[in-house]
């Protein structure tokens, strides 16, 4: 009985018969997943096989589906401001404002949710490689490092979701390395992860979503 | 690490200042509306008639007129940018109540466009040959008119963030919102021109602008997240 309650305790977040139509479409129809802490889940699926979709809808971003997303047991509508707090969602579009600084954009990003020193600030984009950067405009920047930027966000978030789509894209090999090895360690330390990649991820206990 | 949650005015002030910079930074978007408005209201005395009785009729009328053109041509850059480097999103995500993250956008744009417009129109009223006696009511009357126009314009500019060719649409959906703030405006400045008190009409655009404080911002959120849709 306790084991069960414990199991229970552990999935953070549970999808029940998830229904998506797009312009008639049928992009997914009665899905059901559970991801538990410690665990990296990655969808895989063609191109227009509604995987943004499904991270949009988780998100909440997009709201025309049917069926139920629960954060620890609990509607996703009903506790809002807990699961927000405990989510990073880094999209297509990566949130980076061009005029602004890597390290002003990553400022405000993170002060959303949390508090934050410039020295941190500073670490972070250190270890994506973007030292030296930090007061360059965004524009000049390469789409990679662009990403890098709202990459440096995952290493000082404390969020226990990370909802990822298609991070790898425009990043070196260094870059898929490094955030490899991140994702790795945010599983290790409880957190779970939902990403969407064709890329082949090198990560222990790594659960797979086909879309067909 | 302790996680240390930022409170909702910091996350305020945050987003206020992150703005301010950006329009800092943008100069272009932020002196494009203040010279609009010169060069519209300047236009007058050239097409309608340099007659300075005939102008100091219609000079408050002009003026806000301008200002108004002037605020519509500076909503598009309320969401634009964000929405399309994905920084609406993360707004959205956060974990605050969006009402006060876009009121936080929202003087922000205020101050980079509506402020400065309030601010020089005693001189606009001046070429105008509006009498001296109005400067004051006319710069008070846009110092609360503006934020009501800018509050009103951002639900337009909400709807219409995620279509891809917006056109007119924006000033369809917004000037006829905006009409009750001209009318109020224009009319405190000729009424009080003729002898009326001053704190009656200003009583009417202040209730204008805290109804817009108060619900405006609302609409936009609602507005933003069907628009990201």
């Amino acid at each position: 009985m306790v084991e069960v309650e414990t199991d229970l305790e552990a999935s953070m977040l549970c999808v029940g018969s998830l229904f998506c139509e797009r312009d008639d479409r049928i992009l997914f129809e009665d899905l059901n997943f559970e991801l538990k802490e410690g665990q990296v889940l990655q969808i895989k699926g063609s191109n227009g096989s509604g995987k943004t979709t499904l991270l949009r809808n988780i998100c909440g971003l997009n709201a025309g589906y049917e069926g139920a997303i629960s954060w620890y047991g609990d509607p996703i509508r009903e506790c809002q401001e807990e699961f927000y707090s405990s989510l990073v969602y880094i999209g297509h579009r990566v949130g980076v404002n061009k005029v602004l600084t890597p390290l002003e954009n990553l400022r405000w990003s993170s002060s959303l949710q949390q508090v934050i020193t410039d020295d941190e600030l500073l670490d972070a984009l250190e270890q994506v490689g973007l030292r030296g950067y930090e007061d360059s405009q965004c524009f000049t920047l390469s789409a990679g490092q662009q990403q890098r930027v709202s990459l440096s966000k995952l290493l000082l978030s404390r969020a226990k979701l990370w909802v990822l789509d298609e991070p790898f894209t425009t990043l070196d090999a260094a870059g898929v390395k490094q955030l490899e090895a991140l994702l790795k360690t945010h599983a290790g330390n409880g957190g779970a992860v939902m990403v969407t990649t064709h890329h082949t991820l090198s990560v222990p206990d790594l659960q797979v979503l086909e879309f067909g | 690490m302790t996680a240390q949650t930022v409170t909702t005015f910091e996350a305020f002030k945050a987003t206020l200042k992150r703005d301010l910079l950006i329009a800092y930074k943008r100069k272009n978007d932020m002196v494009n509306p203040f010279m609009f408005f010169l060069i519209v209201a300047s236009l007058f005395p050239i097409g309608i008639s340099p007659d300075p009785d005939r102008l100091a009729e219609i000079a408050s009328g002009v003026l806000w007129i301008s200002a108004l053109l002037a605020s519509l041509l500076a909503m598009d850059n309320l969401f634009r940018s964000d929405y399309e480097d994905g920084s609406l999103e993360q707004l959205l995500l956060s974990p605050h109540p969006l009402y006060f993250l876009v009121l936080a956008k929202n003087i922000s744009h205020w101050l980079v466009s509506g402020l400065p417009v309030a601010l020089v129109s005693p001189l606009v009223a001046y070429m105008l040959n509006l009498p001296s006696e109005s400067y004051f009511t006319l710069f008070i009357t846009l110092l609360i008119g503006t934020p009501v126009l800018s509050l009103l314009g951002s639900i337009g500019v909400a709807l219409t963030v995620g279509l891809g060719s917006r056109g007119l649409i924006l000033a369809v959906i917004t000037l006829p919102m905006s009409v009750p703030v001209l009318i109020a405006g224009t009319l405190t400045v000729q009424q009080t021109l003729n002898g009326a008190s001053l704190a009656g009409y200003l009583a009417i655009l202040a209730a204008m602008l805290f109804a817009a404080v108060s619900f405006a911002p609302l609409a936009s959120a609602a507005a933003l997240r069907i628009s990201v849709n």
